[in-house]
């Protein structure tokens, strides 16, 4: 390596240069992703329809057709039916659809993942769901007023098990 | 001037800047894809050491983290910045690799195999990166990890929404953070399998770079991460959100944009931009001339096209004709780029052939040894006075266009050392100038090293020993070059013309010259007079 120390000094000193821009460019400088005092709130759940409502009995003439073991009361659509979603945002509807079953049988969940953002401060929420097409109205609603700090990430999830929407 | 001329005339001469820092041998910019190996390799050792200190639950992985980084900043933090540090330059490295690779158009024609396997090695090293920044559960992974999520679900992939597992505290489970380790592990491996892939089509691949390169880079990375230590920004908090982070604009450059811009569009964009990289290579394809040949009568099989050849494009197999030869070489169409450096090693490339046709043992169909033959005994007509000088030319160096008394070809290393000989020997000129690309990197890979090699007599075929060295000048010089080139030639001309003709001329034979072909014959017989 007899006379590179030329190339060692000066090239090392431009790849210590390149480095330090690197490095100061892998923290720096920062990304705001949410605006200031805005908080984020999400909507999100999975929750299947409820096939009950397209269930119909059979007739004995049908019953009489099957096989003894085979005899099931109810003949029920493998299809769950879409849900229908609503949110208000202080007596506003900020978001209302429909959300057809997953699956290629559509015999899965539907699912809901809604961002939206809201400047931080007191909110009236009001979130309703139907799963049933029968359904006049809606099967859950729930409402809460929330204070939302600055860059609070707040969350309507819904669990059936605790008797509907779920607030966080 | 074509957009790829100017651009590769731009490059040429940025590169230039560099050789009087580094010397053009520790170039950077001619190392970039043996940096790309070397950084993997500081990035692997520095992750396994890592993952000595790193606690995989998502629990602890965050206190882990501040812990080696903290208390343990001597191994274990210079560690973490190392592999933080390595991993950004290696995107650097990466994408300058690429557009470097594309503005020298070594990626089309028989050359696309590097270019569509370098593709996925994009995807792999973003993705390396990518989930490597979730494993610190910081706040910048909290929003890594949020976003990228978010972007994946638009993709009917998963039953359920996978960002559900980042909505609140309870959600996450130390399952799901396990599963991202060990993607951080597999990923990287498939990088490295890809990087492997990526350079089966070329023999002798530069997978390391220069040591005293090597040794400077690895040095300014531990110097940079001892004053410059990488570190996180605050546990995650999944009750808040991580409203402002500081990005690694390397790897995580684009979490704007896809803060910003539909998933649908994000992803259309991804997928076009990947279909439109894959399709450089045909938009439009080069125009090569056809394959190397091999003629079996001229071929003893010494397989020294085979060891000199840089794309692998040649083949030592069993002898199929009878001959009293153990082999034979086969050419592989498919990947011969006809840069002629085969031709130049066989030991029956000899222009010195009065009797019969000139035939060697591997040869290109439109550029024969015949044919350079009549090239540069038409070339040499162009001379006169004292001094002459013949120049060998590089199609890609700063002498590729055409000149008088030059003759320009795919590359230096087609001409045969017997060539230059031959030249001297026969009168044709007082010297020879080999012109070739510049120093730092050679077009066709190898070819530079060859010349070098053979008029050194260090590599068969060796340069004759009665071939005076001073009558050889060698010239590596770029595109952007010209006038170092034109200098160094007229320079070159005042010392031939000082040392006088060349003393051992043997005529042309006008069998030799009757090679020069209908076209030039007049010219051809004009030389033979001149030289009885
Ligand atoms: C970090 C990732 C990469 C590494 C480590 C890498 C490494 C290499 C190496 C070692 C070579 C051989 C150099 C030589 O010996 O002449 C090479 C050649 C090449 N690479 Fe990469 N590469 C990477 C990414 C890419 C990408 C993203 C592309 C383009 C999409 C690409 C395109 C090429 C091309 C076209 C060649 C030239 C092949 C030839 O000479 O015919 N590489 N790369
Ligand atoms: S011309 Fe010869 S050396 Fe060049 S790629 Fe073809 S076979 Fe290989
Ligand atoms: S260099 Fe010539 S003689 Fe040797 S194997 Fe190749 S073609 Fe045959």
């Amino acid at each position: 390596m007899k006379g590179r120390a030329r190339h060692l000094i000066l090239g090392g000193l431009v790849t210590l240069v390149l480095i330090a821009v690197v490095a100061w460019f892998s923290a720096a400088p920062q990304w705001r992703s949410l605006p200031e005092q805005t908080a984020l709130l999400r909507l999100s759940f999975t929750h299947g329809g409820d096939r009950s409502a397209a269930c119909r009995d059979r007739t004995e003439e049908e019953l009489a057709a099957l096989p003894k073991n085979m005899r099931a009361r109810q003949i029920c659509d493998r299809r769950r039916p879409p849900i229908f979603v609503e949110l208000e945002v202080d007596g506003a509807t900020v978001f209302a659809a429909e959300r057809d079953p997953s699956g290629l049988a559509g015999s899965g969940p539907s699912r809901v993942y809604e961002r939206l953002l809201l400047p931080a401060g007191p909110h009236d929420l009001t979130v309703r769901m139907r799963d049933r097409p029968d359904t006049e109205g809606f099967d859950y609603e729930a409402t809460r007023r929330v204070e939302l700090a600055p860059a609070q990430s707040f969350v309507i999830d819904f669990r059936p098990a605790e008797g509907g929407f779920v607030f966080h | 001037m074509s957009l790829r001329a100017t651009l590769r005339r731009g490059l040429d001469r940025a590169e230039r800047g560099l050789d009087p820092l580094f010397g053009p041998d520790w170039n950077p910019l001619a190392n970039l894809g043996p940096l790309g190996w070397f950084l993997f390799w500081i990035v692997a050792a520095t992750g396994v050491y890592l993952f000595i200190f790193f606690d995989t639950g998502v629990v602890d992985a965050y206190a882990s983290v501040e812990w080696l980084s903290n208390d343990h900043w001597f191994h274990a933090g210079v560690a973490r910045s190392l592999h933080r540090y390595a991993s950004d330059l290696m995107v650097v490295v990466m994408l300058l690799h690429l557009a470097r690779e594309f503005v020298y158009d070594r990626y089309r024609g028989k050359r696309w195999f590097s270019w569509v396997t370098g593709v996925p090695i994009v995807w792999f090293v973003y993705m390396s990166g990518i989930t490597g920044y979730w494993l610190v559960w910081d706040q910048l992974a909290q929003y890594v990890a949020q976003t990228s999520t978010e972007l994946l679900d638009a993709l009917p992939i998963f039953a359920e929404p996978i960002a559900r597992n980042f909505l609140t505290p309870e959600s996450l489970s130390s399952r799901f953070f396990t599963l991202l380790v060990f993607l951080h592990i597999a990923i990287p491996l498939i990088l490295l399998l890809a990087m492997w892939i990526h350079i089966q089509r070329i023999s002798l691949a530069r997978t390391k770079p220069p040591r005293g390169l090597a040794a400077i880079t690895l040095a300014a990375l531990v110097v940079v991460s001892l004053v410059l230590p990488a570190s996180s920004q605050g546990p995650a908090d999944l009750a808040t959100v991580p409203a402002v982070v500081g990005l690694d604009w390397f790897l995580l450059g684009l979490y704007p944009v896809i803060d910003m811009v539909p998933p649908g569009v994000i992803w259309t964009g991804a997928l076009l931009f990947t279909l439109v990289l894959i399709g450089l290579p045909w938009a439009p394809p080069r125009a090569e001339a056809p394959a190397a040949k091999v003629f079996l009568d001229h071929c003893n099989g010494c397989s020294r096209c085979v060891a000199d050849c840089p794309y692998g494009a040649i083949t030592l197999v069993r002898r199929s004709d009878g001959a009293p030869f153990l082999h034979e070489v086969e050419v592989d169409a498919g990947r011969c780029v006809a840069c002629g450096i085969c031709m130049g090693s066989c030991p029956s490339s000899t222009p010195f052939r009065r009797s019969g046709d000139l035939i060697t043992g591997i040869d290109l169909p439109e550029r024969s040894l015949a044919a350079l033959r009549a090239e540069v005994i038409e070339a040499a007509a162009q001379l006169t006075g004292t001094g002459r000088v013949l120049t060998i030319a590089c199609g890609f160096g700063a002498g590729g266009a055409p000149a008088p008394g030059r003759v320009v070809l795919p590359c230096v290393a087609m001409a045969p050392p017997s060539l230059f000989d031959f030249i001297l020997s026969r009168g044709l000129a007082d010297g020879v100038a080999i012109a070739g690309c510049a120093e730092r990197d050679c077009q066709n890979r190898l070819g530079r090293s060859w010349t070098l090699q053979r008029i050194a007599r260090e590599r068969d075929p060796f340069l004759r020993n009665r071939v005076p060295r001073p009558r050889l000048l060698t010239v590596w010089a770029g595109p952007s070059e010209v006038a170092r080139l034109e200098a160094e030639t007229a320079g070159f001309a005042e010392a031939l013309a000082a040392m006088g003709p060349y003393a051992d001329q043997r005529p042309l034979d006008p069998a030799e010259a009757r090679g020069a072909a209908a076209a030039t014959t007049a010219r051809a017989e004009q030389i033979v007079e001149a030289a009885k």
